[in-house]
């Protein structure tokens, strides 16, 4: 079975990735293989939903700390899903769920996510105390004093800032990219390899 | 089109004859700092009966993103194996459900490479949220209430990996924290003792020890960044001296 699994995915993994070098050929192909990976991913996010229910009846099932929270993501997912099975995505009572719960949650841990990125920036220093860091606070806080907006219009001279160390971050952040780019096709190729296997055949 | 395909038989070429080479030689890797400490975490994790917390991040395999995910899995594999047999095995977390199920899977067969198949619960491989804070929301409270040692962050994050860095921080467990986006590149750089920057995600295989095919991407890589660069110069010299691309 597992060596079945392997060579059936390996040989997906390269009729895919041959269907765009070779569209005549294999076009067909490739077109139903990820058709069928799609089908796969839509029914692997109802797995999903059921293992983080699973999880969480389990930690009330076990008397874990915190496990009334659970209680309540339970309840939520079950109310959630029943009304958007008989009412559909669409319904108002839905839409209310999505801008009453789920977009002031979101807002507020950004609002957080803010707060604790000026924490973390403050604390820098005290992790790490070289030359790198400060030019990274440097850099940071001229960036944000050149895009944010101001009582009194844009600051003069924002467009030093934005030009010259944009055009190192720019450069940088294309390094990194590319650096990324190579890292991620060599993985593709010992996935494609059969050499990780991470769909258990290993 | 050729040009990518040349460029994708090349890699493919050099990725099988190093690991040929490297299975003959191991490599000799640079030290990083992160990695070191990665390693000395699992020991102690295991020692003092604590457990290891990885998160693979978001990254949707069906996307360009995927790359980073399947890196996480590959030490996962190692990690899981390492750690098996820890009073508290580790657990897994992660923001796409295609990935948490093999996340599943690929503990599984860490479990099952170490001979302790019998060991393995699937509530240590989960889901814990499908939007960014989702996730972040619910990767921290498996941080706080697991008895977490050290939590190592590798995929595709994004500056909600702030909040995670951030809950480390307050449970005083170690963080190795890696992604391939830059937004949480830079989010680690302020928040980790030691970040990891750009393409250093891909060398966690290696680091921890996965194989000779492991060392072998790496040093691909290294070649292909160098052709790139020469590439870059070749083209820069060329435009200077008059010669057209279109």
């Amino acid at each position: 079975m597992r060596i079945f699994t392997a060579v059936f995915a390996i040989a997906s993994g390269l009729i895919v990735l041959l269907g765009y070098f070779f569209p005549n050929q294999l076009e067909p192909l490739r077109l139903f293989l990820v058709d069928w990976a799609v089908i796969i991913a839509g029914m692997a996010v109802l797995v999903g939903v059921a293992n983080l229910a699973f999880v969480q009846m389990e930690k009330i099932r076990t008397r874990q700390k915190n496990g009334s929270y659970s209680a309540l993501l339970v309840l939520s997912l079950i109310v959630t899903f029943g009304l958007g099975l008989v009412f559909g995505p669409q319904h108002q009572i839905m839409r209310l769920a999505m801008d009453a719960v789920i977009f002031p949650v979101e807002a507020s841990l950004m609002a957080i996510l803010a707060v604790t990125l000026i924490y973390a920036s403050i604390r820098l220093f005290r992790r790490r105390a070289d030359a790198m860091t400060v030019l990274f606070l440097i850099v940071a806080v001229l960036f944000l004093l050149a895009i944010m907006p101001t009582p009194f219009g844009p600051i003069p001279g924002d467009w030093i800032v934005l030009e010259f160390a944009g055009m190192f971050s720019r450069g940088g952040a294309r390094g990194l990219l590319i650096g990324v780019a190579l890292g991620t096709l060599l993985t593709g190729l010992r996935v494609l390899f059969g050499i990780d296997r991470p769909y258990g055949g290993n | 089109m050729s040009v990518a395909l040349s460029i994708i038989v090349l890699a493919a070429l050099l990725l099988i004859g190093l690991t040929v080479l490297r299975r003959r030689s191991p490599a000799v890797l640079r030290t990083i700092e992160a990695y070191d400490r990665l390693n000395r975490a699992v020991g102690l994790a295991v020692e003092s009966g604590r457990r290891l917390h990885i998160s693979l991040g978001r990254g949707n395999l069906f996307t360009a993103r995927g790359g980073s995910a399947l890196a996480g899995l590959a030490m996962l594999r190692r990690l899981s194996e390492q750690t098996s047999l820890s009073d508290r095995p580790p657990i897994v977390t992660s923001g796409d459900a295609s990935l948490a199920i093999l996340s599943q899977d690929t503990l599984q067969s860490g479990y099952r490479a170490a001979g302790a198949e019998e060991q393995y619960r699937f509530t240590t491989g989960r889901l814990t949220g499908l939007t960014p804070f989702s996730f972040a929301a619910g990767t921290m409270p498996a941080m706080h209430d697991e008895n977490v040692s050290a939590n190592v962050l590798i995929g595709d994050l994004g500056s909600e990996s702030a909040l995670l860095a951030e809950a480390a921080d307050r449970e005083d467990s170690e963080l190795i924290a890696t992604s391939d986006n830059l937004s949480a590149q830079s989010v680690f750089y302020a928040t980790s003792r030691d970040p990891l920057i750009g393409e250093e995600l891909f060398a966690a295989g290696a680091y921890v020890g996965a194989g000779a095919s492991h060392e072998a991407s790496l040093q691909t890589q290294d070649i292909l960044r160098w052709l790139v660069i020469l590439a870059i110069l070749g083209g820069a010299v060329l435009k200077l001296l008059g010669f057209s691309f279109q």
